[in-house]
């Protein structure tokens, strides 16, 4: 459902692409892990996919369309199906748990009702129950980072995607997390998760797309973070 | 897309923002209200000028003197057929020495020259139908037999016409810098507010939020200060130009200043201001949030 076809991007004032000639496609329910080096195409991936960025050459189809060609609402309901979780978790720290979470409903326009009934069960969802009440400063690196899946979460993506979401986090707590991206693929949920946590990824078994400057280098479907053939 | 969930939340993000910047919002409304208060002024001061202006148009009238020998019947046919002359009144040289002698405040000082010893010759008042044929009526009536002389104040209303034409457009350049100066403040506090919440802005972006979803708390800030200023400014206006409107009324020696009361002329100058105020905080915050809204 999401296909790259030869995409290449160069960003303005840049003479080296970001990504060359890229294709690959990544079905639904699907675990996708994106390995490489810092500087590799893994963020301009991710961003070129939530149409932050446009391609300079070739098309990316979801669904099988050109998501280029998104009319202003249709891109709208694009972005609403994809969950995004960060490296810096980006919660707002003046606002509770449970609040953070809730936001995500308030934006798209949701009922006080709906909210009240989906963000406690998310928050059960990534074993956050009991902590509604806190500020993201009173948590652990683990927990402010369950607070952003819970807030990719709560609108149900059809897609997760997460941007070096254990960069932060120490390996315990970044082997919890991978469990629980796990337990949410296995409900259908595609994720994507680009990571230089080779450890993690050698232990999960899942495909493993590689890039090195901007190029796709491996693409395998049980692979590990570095070549082993 | 904007549902009433979304409005609520909205007026809610306004009313925090407002509460958290209440110095500086406080301080821009005042400022929108001085600028709308200024150029209020000058339009009801305009008003003014333009009534006073058409009063004296109104009334403009030909003076027509004629000579001590000529006949005076004669001459009043004449005058009657032009064009543009919509009525005419003959003044005798008695009559006219009554009204200069009462004009100046003093019966006894002319009453010496009464009769024969009256110098003022036979006149006539000539209204016009158009004052912009004024002149070249005054013309053609020079060339009639028997007329001495024939003046319309001249000087005067072309006087007149010349510092109104100036004053209006005194008036629209200074009320346009004062409105960009408005707006000039109201795109720095709407900006001050963006940037305390752009990185929720950001969130909000990847997240799903529409454009405008984002755009309207912002709006709603500037329009909420555009109507405070408004309302201070126009009541502020309304009070003291009642209290003028009546001293003037009542003062004997300004009887050739009569104040604009009605109602269907002010009240588009007051319903004016507050559509003036209302959009420049509208496009002050729409200027401020512009550029955060690229993605």
């Amino acid at each position: 459902m999401i296909e790259f076809k030869d995409v290449t991007k160069i960003y303005p004032g840049s003479d080296r692409p970001a990504l060359q000639n890229l294709s690959l496609q990544i079905t639904k329910g699907e675990f996708v892990f994106l390995v490489g080096p810092s500087g590799a195409g893994k963020s301009t991936l991710i961003k070129l996919f939530f149409r932050e960025q446009l391609p300079t050459k070739g098309e990316i189809l979801f669904d099988g369309k050109n998501i280029a060609l998104l009319e202003k609402s249709a891109l709208l309901k694009h972005r609403r199906q994809i969950g995004m979780v960060f490296q810096d978790f980006r919660l707002l720290k003046q606002k509770t748990v449970f609040e953070n979470v809730a936001f995500a409903l308030e934006v798209l326009g949701k009922s006080p009702a709906e909210i009240q009934e989906k963000v406690p069960l998310t928050l059960a969802k990534v074993g956050l129950t009991g902590k509604e009440n806190a500020f993201p400063a009173e948590l652990s690196g683990g927990e402010q980072q369950r607070v952003g899946v819970a807030r990719a979460l709560v609108k149900d993506p059809t897609i997760l995607i997460a941007d070096e979401p254990t960069g932060n986090l120490d390996r315990d707590t970044s082997w919890q997390l991978m469990e629980l991206f796990s337990a949410i693929n296995e409900s259908g949920t595609t994720v994507i998760i680009a990571t230089h946590a080779w450890d993690v990824v050698d232990r999960m078994q899942k495909r493993v797309i590689a890039l090195a400057e901007g190029s796709l280098i491996r693409d395998e479907l049980r692979g590990s973070y570095n070549d082993q053939h | 897309m904007i549902n009433i969930n979304s409005l609520k939340y909205c007026l809610r993000q306004s009313t925090v923002s407002l509460k958290r910047n209440f110095w500086l919002a406080a301080v821009t409304s005042a400022i929108i209200a001085v600028s709308l208060a200024i150029l209020g002024g000058f339009l009801l001061l305009a008003v003014n000028v333009g009534q006073f202006v058409t009063s004296v148009e109104e009334n403009v009238e030909i003076g027509v003197f004629l000579q001590a020998d000529a006949d005076a019947e004669k001459i009043g046919e004449q005058l009657s057929n032009l064009a543009g002359v919509e009525s005419i009144a003959f003044v005798s040289r008695d009559e006219g020495l009554n009204t200069l002698a009462k004009s100046l405040g003093d019966e006894v000082l002319l009453s010496g020259l009464a009769g024969e010893d009256n110098p003022l010759p036979d006149a006539y008042r000539v209204k016009v139908t158009d004052v912009a044929l004024v002149s070249t009526l005054t013309d053609s009536i020079r060339t009639i037999p028997g007329v001495e002389l024939a003046d319309y104040g001249e000087e005067l209303v072309n006087r007149l016409l010349k510092i109104t034409n100036w004053l209006n457009t005194l008036f629209v350049g200074i009320s346009i810098l004062l409105a960009l100066g408005a707006i000039f403040l109201i795109v720095t506090t709407i900006r001050l507010s963006v940037l305390a919440r752009s990185e929720e802005i950001s969130i909000m972006k990847y997240l799903g939020a529409s454009d405008w979803f984002i755009r309207f708390p912002f709006l709603l800030e500037g329009v909420a200060m555009g109507w405070v200023g408004t309302l201070f400014s126009t009541a502020s206006l309304a009070f003291i130009y009642r209290k003028l409107a009546v001293t003037l009324q009542q003062d004997a020696f300004a009887f050739f200043l009569r104040p604009v009361t009605a109602l269907d002329k002010l009240l588009p100058i007051f319903l004016g201001l507050l559509l003036l105020g209302t959009l420049m905080g509208g496009v002050g915050s729409l200027i401020s949030i512009r550029k955060y809204l690229k993605v």
